[in-house]
């Protein structure tokens, strides 16, 4: 991963190739949204003339896209699974890893509902949200119920887990299980209680430039920023760990 | 009632312009030939053993009682509210009836989160519903029934207005020349002469409701057996499971073709 740092140098690159206005279209996982904003941003002011449109979408959802062909550039999944289906479908290659999270409790400012742990999700009582089953956060959400020997009382499967977040946010539901970004993004709405490291399941979000892009080469440079000390600062300020 | 041929209206002298048939043949090609692809990937030969899935049995039945739940409710307070529309002359008509439509061109999931600002367990009458009697619209079938209800009852009132200003209102002021009561007015003669509009409104409305997505899911979570209708069960299976996804979306058009296609063209003859 350090040895990418060497490519942290994509302005010079795309200077080399001339002024041209380029677009590209990146498909992030949902809990990429604040960070890739930002790397967006950041890759447009070192670039000038190069736009960044970051789509967000549960991992799955994207995946789905690609492979029905959505015209896009760059695909960042919270998951290897999804990045490997789209790689074997040929729709991508040699993904890196570019970030890690951790799963968090993400309560309502004050915890009215006094959540202690994955063990008060086996109450029927607090209103309960996951991330559906298909979902990244969905699957390692249950992992860590699991390891916790826990079965929860679940009243709703969120589609993905910025929907989950948000109603965590409202007060709609007093628990779910998100990533650490998640808690951290949402300020002073969310409290977040730990998982304790031998129930906790890490993510790790591989990224890669479609073979179908029609922008490749600004493509593979963005990847190479997410991947760059730079790129790797901004996600660190929103609480993703280095791969 | 007013004169009006029950059969197809003829063009002027029988002859169709030029342009008026290929052009409406696009119209139906570009809606036809999508669902044609959708069909041409569903599962036909493993369709008994998706269908028979309580993923599936679950989704239908809960699409169908709360989609007739939902009808049910704006038959109650829509066809009151278009006899408001179409009869009276209230100040701010126009702006009623364009807050009523709101939710048809809204985002439904606009709709969704506004509903949880005012019914959710911390909204503006959800909260203190909630703190005083326990009683929760999200996340419960109740819940499923108010997105429904929000998102498809301007079909019903809209289509049930056009009807009433359609049928002559002689017939009421005959009624009550003869000392009908305003209300029996409105039960014996107006409800029967608008009924065609109204059976094409319910039926429009509960098509409608069930084909609801983002109130639903943004309201009424998504819960299999509790509030996993059948676009819901659709949108999450089509990623992990996409057999079943195909199998319950040929269900939706079934079934939806199954109410549409009875629709005589009389009554939707009002509607504008």
């Amino acid at each position: 991963m350090r040895l990418l740092a060497v490519v942290g140098a994509p302005a010079l690159l795309l200077s080399a190739c001339g002024e041209d206005d380029a677009t590209i279209t990146v498909l992030a996982a949902a809990s990429l949204t604040g960070a890739f904003e930002e790397l967006g941003a950041a890759f447009e002011d070192t670039n000038p003339g190069v736009s960044v449109e970051v789509s967000f979408a549960a991992s799955s959802a994207l995946r789905e896209q690609i492979l029905a062909g959505a015209p896009a550039d760059v695909f960042a999944s919270a998951d290897p699974s999804n990045m490997d289906q789209v790689v074997e479908a040929g729709a991508a290659s040699a993904p890196a890893d570019l970030a890690e999270n951790e799963l968090q409790i993400a309560v309502p400012a004050g915890n009215p509902a006094g959540i202690a742990g994955l063990a008060d999700f086996a109450d029927a009582d607090p209103l309960i949200g996951l991330c559906a089953e298909g979902v990244p956060c969905g699957r390692l959400g249950r992992e860590a119920l699991a390891n916790a020997g826990v079965t929860p009382s679940i009243d709703t499967n969120e589609p993905d887990v910025r929907a989950l977040l948000t109603k965590v946010e409202a007060g709609e539901l007093d628990a779910g299980i998100v990533y650490v970004t998640d808690v951290l993004s949402a300020g002073d709405a969310v409290d977040g209680i730990d998982i304790p490291a031998e129930d906790n399941v890490a993510a790790t979000y591989p990224i890669a430039a479609l073979s179908d892009s029609t922008n490749r080469e600004v493509a593979d440079a963005f990847v190479a920023f997410v991947l760059s000390d730079q790129g790797q600062e901004i996600l660190a300020s929103y609480g993703f760990g280095t791969p | 009632m007013s004169q009006r041929p029950t059969g197809p209206r003829r063009a002027p002298q029988g002859r169709t312009p030029w342009p008026v048939i290929p052009l409406a043949a696009v119209a139906v090609a570009y809606v036809a030939f999508p669902l044609a692809a959708l069909l041409q990937r569903v599962p036909w030969s493993d369709l008994g053993s998706l269908l028979s899935r309580p993923l599936v049995t679950d989704a239908l039945r809960l699409s169908v009682t709360t989609a007739c739940a939902a009808t049910g409710l704006s038959l109650l307070v829509g066809v009151p509210l278009a006899w408001v529309l179409a009869r009276t002359h209230l100040p701010g008509r126009s702006l009623v009836r364009a807050l009523v439509i709101l939710p048809m061109v809204l985002p439904p999931v606009v709709g969704g989160a506004a509903l949880l600002f005012a019914f959710g367990r911390r909204g503006l009458l959800g909260g203190p519903v909630y703190d005083s009697t326990g009683f929760l619209l999200p996340f419960s079938v109740w819940g499923v029934i108010a997105a429904n209800t929000f998102v498809a009852m301007p079909f019903l009132v809209l289509t049930v207005e056009s009807g009433l200003r359609a049928a002559d209102a002689r017939y009421e002021d005959a009624a009550a020349t003869l000392g009908a009561s305003r209300w029996m007015i409105f039960r014996r003669v107006t409800v029967p002469n608008a009924a065609p509009a109204i059976i094409a409104g319910a039926v429009l409305c509960w098509a409608r409701a069930l084909g609801e997505f983002g109130a639903t899911v943004t309201f009424a979570g998504n819960l299999q057996g509790r509030t996993q209708t059948m676009p819901l069960a659709v949108f999450l299976t089509l990623e992990s499971d996409r057999e079943a996804a195909l199998a319950l979306s040929l269900m939706l058009i079934v079934v939806s073709l199954a109410v549409l296609v009875p629709m005589r063209d009389r009554w939707l003859a009002s509607v504008p």
